[in-house]
């Protein structure tokens, strides 16, 4: 990978296009070149600023009830041309078929995944952290000393950023237990509301693009950085906490200016 | 026996219109104006309740997103053809340049941060001012978060169009930060 090549797939980088290998290729790239480095701020500066600059425009209540309205007189007249062209003896046949094929999805979809009991636990871990008021072992907004508080208690040391100027706030850290083992849990305020950050050595996979899932109400992104497995939860909606995770993604690579 | 059509109109409800911000977000980012896009979503969500039967997607909301899409661009061109021209997209994109004094670009501090946040109006009305299919792609990307793939299926375009769309539309937004330039007035997009 050289500056050239980077600079054509920079976009489609930032916007998390590309495949574990040439992301691999690209940061490998982007942590020895300082001139891709100041790019890639440039690049989430610009990004930054159109977010900023375009207002999502939400459909007005009386458009809603226009449409709910027409809806209900549209189906009404459906169902009467329905009914005159409908062939009933298959119906019973197609039915039960329907409800067993029905069944038989329930059964599968039911059995969660090993991620997903990941995903519960830290969405258990951050509930938990909320509910017995013990959010920090280490209460500090400077990332570093937050960082050196996990040398000691870990058999890692986890990434600590702060990112208050980009809205999220570093509140401090604990120990949480998650997975069969212990991890670091980085708080974050984000106005009123708190993130999770819960942080492990990954197995096998050192780079993977983020997952994000939704679980009892909680949003909870997950990904893989730098030999290093992250799990941000929070219930502040999946655009927010998926802005945070780039963030957090791209300040490993290319920090800001101190 | 009505109970059934209930059924199926309930599920429509239940998964279509969730997204209903989304398909007058859309709309209205690329008619400009609110009358219209209410229109244009409204008949949207119509022939979306038409087609439901037939979608089994995962996905209503890309689904939606693409009959808003397929619905507004016909209503432009009965009502706006000069905006579907894409003759004149590298024209617009030379005459930007152009006019843009393009000086170092800016490191990021607090202080640019700051006249960036100044700068939102003027970035928001050169949004305003892409060519339309450089807009759809914008929105699709940037307040829907949607992947290049479903980008290209929605506005039907090759990926490969969708990236080059996305890069030369931001660059255009870049120049506008870092140069404080308006977009040019010789093209056909009305100010």
């Amino acid at each position: 990978m050289d500056c050239n090549e980077l600079n054509v797939t920079l976009n489609a980088y930032v916007d998390g296009e590309l495949d574990a290998l040439t992301t691999a290729r690209i940061e490998s790239h982007l942590q020895s070149c300082a001139s891709c480095q100041r790019r890639l701020r440039e690049q989430m500066d610009v990004r930054a600023a159109i977010k900023t600059a375009t207002p999502y425009f939400k459909a007005p209540a009386n458009l809603r009830n226009r449409i709910h309205a027409e809806l209900h007189k549209e189906a009404k007249t459906r169902w009467l041309d329905y009914l005159n062209t409908w062939r009933w003896p298959s119906m019973g046949a197609a039915l039960s078929s329907v409800v067993l094929f029905g069944a038989s999805l329930v059964l599968v979809l039911s059995m969660p995944s090993a991620d997903e009991l990941v995903a519960r636990e830290v969405v258990s871990g951050h509930v938990r952290s909320l509910m017995a008021e013990h959010l920090t072992d280490i209460r500090s907004t400077d990332q570093h000393t937050v960082k050196p508080w996990f040398i000691g208690q870990l058999d890692f040391s986890p990434p600590v950023h702060d990112l208050a100027t980009q809205g999220f706030a570093l509140a401090g850290g604990r120990l949480d237990y998650v997975n069969n083992r212990q991890v670091a849990a980085l708080v974050y305020h984000y106005r009123k509301h708190v993130i999770n950050l819960f942080i492990w050595p990954a197995g096998k996979e050192t780079t993977s693009n983020p997952n994000e899932r939704e679980w009892q109400g909680y949003a909870a992104y997950e990904w893989t950085q730098a030999g290093m497995q992250f799990w941000a939860v929070s219930d502040i909606n999946t655009t927010d906490l998926r802005q945070f995770a780039r963030l957090l993604r791209f300040s490993a690579i290319a920090p800001p200016p101190q | 026996m009505a109970k059934n059509n209930h059924n199926e109109l309930a599920r429509f409800e239940h998964c279509v219109l969730p997204h209903l911000d989304a398909a007058f977000n859309l709309a209205r980012w690329l008619v400009g104006n609110d009358h219209d896009a209410q229109d244009l979503a409204q008949e949207s969500c119509m022939r979306a309740l038409k087609y439901f039967a037939g979608f089994h997607g995962s996905d209503a909301r890309a689904w939606l997103l693409t009959i808003v899409r397929n619905t507004t661009f016909t209503w432009l061109r009965q009502h706006r053809m000069q905006e579907l021209t894409m003759t004149i997209e590298d024209d617009y994109f030379d005459a930007a340049a152009a006019s843009s004094e393009i000086v170092g670009l800016s490191p990021s501090n607090p202080e640019t941060q700051l006249s960036q946040q100044a700068d939102a109006d003027q970035l928001r009305q050169a949004i305003e001012q892409l060519p339309v299919e450089f807009r759809e792609v914008m929105v699709l990307r940037e307040l829907e978060d949607l992947p290049y793939k479903q980008i290209a299926a929605i506005t039907g375009v090759p990926v490969g169009t969708v990236m080059s769309r996305l890069a030369r539309a931001r660059k255009r937004l870049q120049q506008i930060l870092t140069s404080g330039a308006t977009a040019p007035e010789n093209t056909a997009h009305g100010l």
